[in-house]
């Protein structure tokens, strides 16, 4: 039966109903009386809001900031030091501070009715100037989003780790770096269904979220409800990626409504919605310096960075997580003595800027593998030799490294190494010193990263934002016929965890993975969760239902050594039986005894029955250290700007993989969003703050001709401290793309001088590279 | 997204189509594939009162084969030529442009004439059908006109058509035995809109040489003589003047030098692929 357990790649369960058709999302959600809502938002990125005036044909229909009395908004502090938070309003009043921002929620019959309505509401707005570049928001003069605060800064770190002693470093290579604001773009959008369930006096919430309970806990907060009055149910979820982690003021207006009107209510955001009003991320700027001897050692890294963090602070993530971990996590798997880095994460009119799969370390990555090929090509050796000397050692591990991160285990050498044996490098140098037809030009580029995953109390204590993860805990129930129950507090938006719960529980108790259910994403049926984010349902979920498993069969023990007649501590559990020395009794037996048959148990037996939750914390909380090398081999269209991606290797180690299989899927969507950053994504603002990308014609996202397959390689360095050594994976393949494509394109640009320094790495910006550095070279590497 | 209200009329026939569409107040929209149309009502971006959808009408969807030339009904769809059930007359020309538009299910939708009609300078059929000197044929209520294809095209999103005409139909004339075609588009994913069209049209047994500079911000720039492009055709990269056609496009009001420089890069590679 090993088949079914840890390590096998058995078929998801999720997949026949979702290759059918069968799945069940907000939007497919019917409700007798259901009436839809469509928003009037802000057309203006920051502005006075002198009234809002509906006329009388359609009141009653529209709902604005004066008729949400009471209703709180939307706040996430944070608790580092210094931190100015920011008020979400539900729906606008005083000010607006982005375009799209809520104004007044009009409802009717259908979406399409309740535009008409929302056409008709005029919101009478007095013009601000917009605050649409970061660097100067940063500035004295600029416009202030939050006049309260006296600048546009919701928070700046800053770290210096024995700085000065890099200072005399015969190598100093300084970049101005910087990745463009994105769009998350899962498949499905956000969208809520609501109603009052007037016989629980309960609000019940369908909205697809990776985190119901934090939904729960914000909604409950803004409503002023106690949390046994609300209900967060997440059906399935069509991609998430961060952006279904967030508590939306539409979420809030949706719940006040379905609270006053009697009927069930509903939103399904749309995609210009999504792509101007919504879903924002990872607008990063560095100026970075890296020191370094002249054999590539790495003295020290010292780092300027800004986060555009858009107008408010979003719940529960906070407008800084995202710059404040750009801090930590700057310096990569590399050891290296020196470290200075300040950050500020800035206040704009855009969207507030949410957590999107890699978070900060997608930008992270590209700044510092950037510097390290410029390093590499300042000191005229192979950008490998250049990572290999500085990359942390496996006999170093775990390792802290200089900003106190715990690198649990691997051997990241290793990963390059076999990265580069998959490649032949020789022969791409061979071949860059012959033409290519039409000119094209090639490069080879790498990047290696680790990826914290799986933080824990200590980890996210330190940060203060509302939600601060603790134990996970899992529900395991067999039910009378002997079939298993898991109930996770985390919720699956496409991890598969349908199938890998079930793999982990069968690992445990041998019971048929068919016969194993997992229920999750609904707040009244699972335990309280964080959820789904930071790559952690593997370890977290996996091992609380690990746990839970190994309760339960201890429990199915106790009854079985009765059935058999043994002592207790002479019974095992094995492939489904409890096995004594003279005899087995299937789980089944087992359960079918203590549900429908208890006149066969002895009086004394034991009353928790086969129903545990319990909860689970790795022996360490600090995070498992999953990571990768990435390596690009590209083609360049130096005419033209076209790239085209060869070959693409990744060696990719996750500890133990519960299903290979599912870690591939993982792998390769990561890559295919990565490639989105690399070469296609941008969400643009003009500078009156307007987005210039409202549909997906304006808005590139890679299609399957864009995106390579992969040669994959996998290592298994079982991580020390979690069950069955597994390490969160979810959002690696999405980090180390854009370096290595980055790299690969300047590696075959450097004869022409040319270097790219922001991403998306659009034809344009090719193009304009060579220009600049045919017409001017002493300036290469400072255009941002 | 939704579109506002409208009505919706399906005639059988051209002529009931310019009724519908000669409506004094009743502001009308043709639909004809929807590609464009489609997302343009749910963005409000259009707010008619009435859509005309001309699919049912046959005598769109038909093609007749003339002696010099082919005459392709406006509702014919990109993949009916991508897939050869027009006839081809081009040398594989329009199949080849068409099974390079946007994607499969857009192909399957949508149609010649709604292409043209609908004016996008980055489409492909209003560069190419230029290059191969094809013409369009409106039916109004005031009768029947025939343009060249590149007159057609007024300006983005605008063509040469009145409220209550109906484009019907598109010459393409045939290719001689000896001519060849280039066609050259610059996009950054595949299906994605157009930044730059260079295509070029040789057939020297018709006197005929033309080159087109598309996907510009207004209509395509054609070359109805581009003979002095390549010479005699033996070595036309040694004859293509890359300064000469940019300037050429800066002084059509080309003004950024990358984008200058992509359309000429484009024209010259549709120039080398017909040879």
């Amino acid at each position: 039966m090993k088949e079914q357990g840890v390590g096998a790649s058995l078929p998801r369960k999720e997949d026949d109903r979702f290759l059918r058709g069968r799945g069940e999302y907000v939007a497919d959600i019917r409700m007798a009386g259901m009436k839809d809502v469509a928003f009037l938002r802000s057309p203006l990125a920051h502005a006075r809001v002198r009234g809002v005036h509906v006329p009388d044909a359609v009141r009653g229909q529209v709902f604005s900031a004066q008729d949400l009395k009471g209703v709180r908004p939307i706040v996430a502090v944070s608790g580092l030091a210094g931190f100015k938070p920011s008020e979400q309003p539900v729906l606008a009043h005083d000010k607006v501070r982005q375009v799209g921002e809520l104004i007044a929620m009009c409802l009717a019959d259908t979406r399409a009715q309740a535009e008409d309505v929302a056409a008709q509401v005029e919101a009478d707005l007095e013009e601000l100037p917009a605050v649409h570049d970061m660097l100067a928001a940063r500035r004295p003069d600029s416009a202030l989003l939050h006049e309260q605060w006296g600048d546009n800064v919701f928070l700046e770190t800053f770290v210096d780790k024995n700085f000065e002693a890099a200072l005399d470093a015969p190598i100093k290579v300084t970049r101005v770096i910087s990745t463009a604001r994105q769009s998350m773009a899962p498949l499905e959008g956000r969208g809520t269904v609501a109603f009052w369930d007037k016989r629980k006096e309960q609000l019940v919430l369908h909205t697809g979220s990776q985190m119901p309970h934090i939904v729960r806990t914000g909604l409950a907060e803004c409503l002023g409800l106690e949390h046994g009055q609300v209900r967060i149910v997440s059906p399935d979820v069509g991609g998430g990626f961060g952006y279904k982690g967030i508590l939306l003021p539409e979420d809030v207006c949706l719940g006040w409504l379905a609270m006053r009107c009697g009927h069930a209510v509903r939103w399904i955001e749309d995609r210009r919605e999504h792509l101007t009003a919504g879903a924002n991320c990872r607008e990063h700027h560095y100026v970075i310096t890296g020191y370094a001897d002249r054999d590539g050692r790495l003295r020290g890294i010292d780092c300027e960075a800004t986060v555009d963090s858009g107008a408010y602070s979003s719940y529960p993530f906070s407008a800084c997580l995202e710059a404040a971990q750009v801090a930590s996590i700057l310096p990569g798997p590399y050891d290296f003595p020196s470290y200075r880095c300040r950050t500020w994460s800035v206040a704009t009119n855009k969207c507030p800027i949410l957590p999107y799969r890699g978070v900060a370390r997608t930008g992270v990555c590209f700044a510092l593998e950037l510097v390290l090929d410029a390093i590499a090509r300042e000191a005229g050796i192979e950008p490998h030799e250049v990572r290999m000397k500085n990359l942390v050692r496996p006999e170093q591990m775990p390792f802290d490294n200089i900003t106190n991160k715990h690198f649990d285990s691997g051997d990241y050498p290793d990963a390059l190494k076999r990265a580069m044996a998959a490649i032949d490098l020789d022969a791409i140098r061979a071949r860059q010193q012959r033409p290519e037809p039409g000119g094209r030009l090639i490069g080879i580029g790498q990047a290696i990263y680790c990826e914290q995953g799986a933080h824990g109390t200590s980890v996210y204590a330190g940060w203060g934002i509302p939600m601060v993860p603790g134990h996970e805990q899992a529900t395991a129930r067999m039910t009378p016929d002997g079939g298993l129950e898991l109930r996770i507090g985390a919720h699956s938006h496409g991890q598969s965890m349908e199938t890998t719960m079930a793999q982990i529980a069968h690992e445990i108790l041998g019971i048929d993975t068919g016969s194993i259910k997992v229920v999750h994403g609904d707040t009244e049926y699972t335990p309280y969760s964080t959820g789904t984010w930071g790559s952690r349902s593997a370890v977290m979920s996996g091992g609380a239902v690990a746990t839970a498993s190994r309760e339960l069969g201890e429990l199915a023990k106790g009854i079985g050594a009765h059935l058999l007649q043994a002592k207790r501590e002479d019974v095992k559990l094995e492939a489904g039986f409890v096995v004594g020395p003279a005899g087995r009794v299937s789980l089944k037996e087992v359960a079918r005894t203590w549900y429908l048959r208890p006149q066969d148990l002895p009086a004394g037996v034991d009353p928790r029955g086969l129903d545990t939750t319990i909860g689970y914390k790795p022996v360490r909380d600090s995070g498992t250290f999953s990571y990768a090398a990435h390596i690009a081999v590209v083609a360049v269209d130096p005419e033209i700007g076209d790239i085209e991606i060869l070959d693409y290797v990744i060696v990719e180690d996750g500890g133990k993989l519960i299903n290979p299989m599912v870690v591939d899927g993982q792998i390769y969507g990561g890559l295919a969003q990565g490639i989105g950053t690399a070469l296609y994504e941008e969400m643009n603002f003009d500078t009156s703050g307007q987005p210039l990308a409202s549909t997906f014609a304006d808005y590139l996202l890679p299609g399957p001709t864009e995106v390579p397959a992969p040669r994959l390689e996998h290592m298994e360095t079982l991580a020390p401290y979690t069950e069955f050594g597994v390490k969160g994976i979810g959002e690696g393949g999405a980090i180390a793309p854009p370096a290595a494509i980055g790299n690969a394109v300047n590696d075959a640009l450097k004869g022409l001088g040319a270097e790219l320094l922001h991403s998306p790495i659009t034809p344009r910006r090719v193009l304009e590279a060579i220009a600049n550095a045919a017409t001017d070279p002493a300036k290469v590497g400072e255009a941002a | 997204m939704k579109p506002v209200n409208f009505d919706y009329a399906r005639p059988s026939e051209v002529a009931s189509a310019i009724r519908y569409l000669a409506q004094d107040g009743v502001s009308a929209k043709i639909i004809a594939g929807g590609q464009s149309l489609g997302p343009m009502l749910n963005m409000r971006l259009v707010q008619p009162d009435l859509i005309v959808d001309i699919t049912a009408i046959e005598e769109l969807r038909s093609v007749q084969d003339r002696s010099d030339a082919i005459v392709i009904g406006a509702c014919v769809s990109h993949s009916d030529i991508e897939d050869r059930r027009v006839p081809d007359v081009t040398r594989g020309a329009m199949a080849s442009v068409a099974s390079g538009i946007a994607y499969r299910a857009v192909r399957n939708r949508g149609t010649i004439g709604g292409s043209l009609t609908h004016a996008d300078p980055s489409a492909d059929w209003i560069s190419i059908l230029a290059a191969l000197g094809a013409d369009v044929t409106l039916n109004g209520s005031g009768g029947s006109r025939t343009i060249a294809v590149e007159n057609y095209m007024v300006g983005a999103l605008e063509a040469d058509i009145a409220q209550s005409e109906l484009l019907v139909s598109i010459t393409v004339p045939k290719l001689s035995a000896s001519a060849r075609w280039g066609y050259y588009k610059s996009c950054r994913k595949t299906g994605e809109f157009a930044h730059a069209i260079g295509a070029f049209l040789t057939d020297p047994d018709r006197g005929v040489s033309r080159a087109v500079i598309g996907a510009t911000e207004t209509r395509p720039f054609v070359m109805t003589d581009a003979a002095a492009l390549i010479g005699d055709g033996r070595n036309p990269e040694r004859v293509f003047d890359q300064d000469a056609v940019g300037r050429l496009c800066e002084s059509l009001g080309m003004t950024d030098p990358i984008d200058r420089q992509t359309h000429v890069v484009a024209l010259r590679r549709a120039i080398e692929r017909a040879h």
